[in-house]
């Protein structure tokens, strides 16, 4: 790793201030940067510790929303009762002590193409919010590791609408156990909505053809005719563009089958 | 810049930089060398300690973000009198090591399942486990081990 200082600013004011400060980055459960600087891929001057800002804390529902704080940790949310699709996502994601660290805002920030959150806020819809604005989630993907984020700019909390139905299927990359592919169905009273991620070249997104047929009828075999295309897949030695999208529709069946 | 944490009940300090990893301060800084690196990658969980009471990996937290807080390493486990802890005492009668090598992590990791969930089925044990890796033993003995620590009969494992 390269040398760098780090902040570890109490309030978000004063997180806000530390993010102005020369090559300052956001450190949150650390599950993603640590390797990354490791491998000497980064080079902040300085970290800025979001771990003990008070207003990134916890987790509420009101009114059919969600609320988790940035800085919740995956462990907390597979803990809240609110929203029980998105617990077992949560707490399927890496191991126990990834999860003790990792946090939601890290991974939304980060948009790993193979994480398990972007799916979850994709489907569910709702807004990221960050120190000076209120982004829909519909809008803050924008490609692999690309979001509508600036670079000073700080994710408060994730605001998720609670599906009245919701299923994430993840199936694992062996070597890794992040998702090969992974689908997150959710049906809300205005429609499902189906997010794919692992399986694109531009990220998590989401399929709208099984999304109209579930619509019409949410039942494993409303989707059970259904192809999803290749072009654009990723190709790896993990799968190929082909491998994955046979996955995407399976994965959508069996969540459907698990969540009617 | 100086941290200060309580590790193993005992109130400790030192002078670390911005890039100093847990596993670093505890075994470069405090000379507490139980606590292993297998890959410096976040996978392996050879390193993984308690903070505040929950396991974490000590190669993917900073020593700063300790600061303040209660760390147990492997060092922290057996008995007041040195004899082996319940977890540790099991692992040697189950054969749960060969090398050596992952032992302290698996034992912070049976030891942060076991307090969560003290009677945990042969599956969960597994699970809770995803995170520590083992070349040698097969893992077999390593759940044995934990299902025995844990009061509960032994014979329903998988294999060996
Ligand atoms: C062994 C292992 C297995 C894993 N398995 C999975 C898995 O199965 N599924 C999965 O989805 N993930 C997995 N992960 C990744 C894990 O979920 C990370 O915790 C997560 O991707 C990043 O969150 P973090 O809090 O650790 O962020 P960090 O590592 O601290 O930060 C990641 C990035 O986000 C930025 N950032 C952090 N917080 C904020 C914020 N609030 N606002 C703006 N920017 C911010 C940072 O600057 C950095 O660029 C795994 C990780 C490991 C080590
Ligand atoms: S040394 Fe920390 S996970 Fe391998
Ligand atoms: S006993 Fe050798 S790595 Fe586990």
């Amino acid at each position: 790793m390269y040398a760098f200082d780090i902040a570890k600013p109490a309030t978000l004011a004063e997180a806000v201030q530390a993010m102005k400060t020369g090559e300052a980055q956001a450190l949150s459960g650390g599950q993603t940067l640590i390797p990354t600087l490791k491998q000497r891929l980064a080079a902040p001057s300085v970290l800025v510790s979001l771990a003990g800002v008070g207003e990134m804390k916890g987790v509420s529902a009101k009114d059919g929303v969600l609320e988790i704080g940035g800085a919740a940790t995956h462990r907390e949310v597979a803990g809240q009762r609110h929203y029980p699709g998105l617990a077992e996502l949560a707490g399927r994601i890496g191991d126990p002590a990834v999860r003790n660290r990792g946090t939601i805002g890290g991974s939304l920030a980060n948009n790993d193409p193979s994480a398990c959150y972007p799916a979850a806020l994709l489907a569910s819809g709702g807004s990221v919010k960050t120190d000076r604005r209120e982004i829909a989630a519909d809008d803050f993907f924008q490609g692999m590791f690309a979001t509508a984020l600036e670079a000073d700019e700080i994710i408060t909390a994730v605001r998720l609408r609670v599906p009245e139905a919701s299923n994430y299927q993840k199936f694992l990359q062996p070597a890794s156990r992040f998702a090969l592919v992974g689908v997150f169905v959710a049906r809300h009273a205005d429609g499902v909505r189906v997010a794919v991620t692992g399986a694109s070249e531009g990220g998590v997104f989401r399929w709208t053809e099984a999304e109209r047929a579930l619509s019409a009828d949410f039942s494993a075999g409303a989707v059970s005719g259904l192809k999803h295309p290749a072009d654009g897949m990723i190709s790896d030695i993990h799968g190929t563009p082909e491998y994955r999208a046979h996955l995407i529709g399976v994965m959508t069946h069996r969540a459907v089958a698990a969540a009617s | 810049m100086k941290v200060s944490m309580k590790v193993n009940g005992t109130g400790m300090s030192g002078e670390v930089e911005g890039r100093t990893l847990l596993v670093e301060f505890l075994r470069g800084g405090l000379g507490l060398t139980g606590t292993h690196v297998g890959c410096d990658t976040s996978q392996c969980g050879a390193c993984v300690v308690h903070v505040n009471g929950e396991a974490v990996k000590a190669c993917t937290m900073f020593a700063a973000e300790a600061d303040g807080a209660e760390v147990t390493t492997i060092e922290g486990m057996a008995n007041a009198d040195g004899s082996l802890s319940t977890i540790q005492q099991a692992f040697q009668d189950h054969h749960g090591l060969q090398c050596g090598f992952c032992t302290p992590g698996m034992v912070m990791s049976a030891a942060a399942l076991l307090k969560e969930n003290p009677k945990p089925t042969e599956a969960q044990v597994r699970e809770y486990l995803e995170g520590n890796l083992c070349r040698c033993t097969g893992y077999h003995n390593i759940v044995k081990a934990i299902m025995a620590a844990s009061g509960q009969a032994v014979e329903m494992t998988a294999a060996g």
